[in-house]
């Protein structure tokens, strides 16, 4: 019972925040929605017991997407007024291809329901762990069966944190005093200083 | 009591939501790129759900993929638009065909 009006509860929630992400004016309230639509998706996931699942949903996308969208809407200068000019023409287009492709989403839920669409079976392998929790199942598994593909994962990460340098890195502007440190090594005292001893009202020269 | 089809139905919603927003903000990368995380996060809430019903851990590593792939694009995506920003002073997609050749 208490799952069924949490699950209804999170359900209503994503979709309403989904939607608002795509129809609201100002693009940092879609970021916002788009954390708020995260986090009740990483409720439902809850729901279901994969937990660990639902933790790195709120830690990768609402701690780092979320976050790096929110600094670039912030960051860039734009007239988002204009960017909207096209909205309304676009409306009818894109509310048939939508009901569209849910119509036919609808088409094989009902062919499941039917009978007509069976789930896939287990090999066995892959299934959770008895007595243990979400996360220890997926280490032993993670760690295992799937160690090349999770350390291929880490290689995009990788391609695509250099490729983001690689394109948003500014070559530094020259003649703007910028420092010669061959030079600035080879120097030594005794080119640098000297020892004077002026008469008195005499001065130095320099 | 909630079965496979409750998510199922979720997921598709939410699926075509994001579909929708890529129609319906067509000039505006930003929400452009807004709405792939949410068609992403459709299939992840699918491969979870699906996973957990049938008691097998794979839908939720390959989640975990997916998501990985989702921080990697969403990285270079937003790269990709500041320096399109920097050189020409707008973010209309309309005008990208300037990019060719």
């Amino acid at each position: 019972m208490v799952q069924a009006f949490a699950f209804y509860l999170f359900a209503a929630l994503v979709l309403a925040s989904g939607a608002m992400t795509i129809l609201a004016r100002n693009p940092v309230h879609s970021v916002l929605w788009l954390i708020l639509a995260f986090f009740n998706a990483a409720g439902l996931m809850v729901i279901v017991g994969a937990e660990f699942i639902a933790m790195l949903l709120v830690i990768v996308y609402v701690g780092a997407v979320a976050v790096l969208f929110l600094f670039v809407v912030m960051m860039l200068d734009i007239d988002f007024a204009e960017l909207r000019a096209g909205f309304v023409r676009n409306f009818p287009l894109g509310i048939a291809i939508a009901v569209v492709l849910l119509a036919e989403l609808v088409l094989g839920i009902g062919a499941y329901r039917a009978g007509a669409i069976d789930l896939g079976t287990t090999d066995g392998i892959s299934a959770p762990l008895a007595g243990r929790s979400n996360i220890e199942s997926i280490g032993a598994l993670l760690y295992s069966k799937y160690l090349f593909l999770f350390e291929t994962a880490g290689i995009i990460l990788l391609v695509a944190m250099i490729g983001a340098i690689v394109l948003t890195h500014r070559e530094q502007r020259t003649g703007r005093g910028q420092q010669n440190i061959s030079r600035q090594v080879a120097r030594n005292p005794k080119e640098a200083t000297v020892l004077t001893r002026p008469e008195i009202g005499e001065g130095v020269q320099l | 009591m909630i079965g496979i089809e409750h998510y199922v139905v979720v997921s598709s919603i939410l699926f075509v939501l994001g579909v929708l927003g890529i129609f319906l903000n067509r000039k505006n990368i930003i929400v452009i790129l807004m709405a792939i995380e949410l068609i992403l996060l459709a299939v992840n809430l699918n491969l979870v759900a699906f996973s957990a019903f049938l008691g097998d851990l794979t839908g939720q590593i390959f989640a975990m993929f997916v998501l990985t792939v989702a921080a990697g694009e969403a990285a270079i995506g937003l790269a990709i638009l500041v320096i399109y920003f920097r050189g020409r002073g707008t973010i209309a997609v309309d005008d990208a065909n300037r990019m060719k050749g």
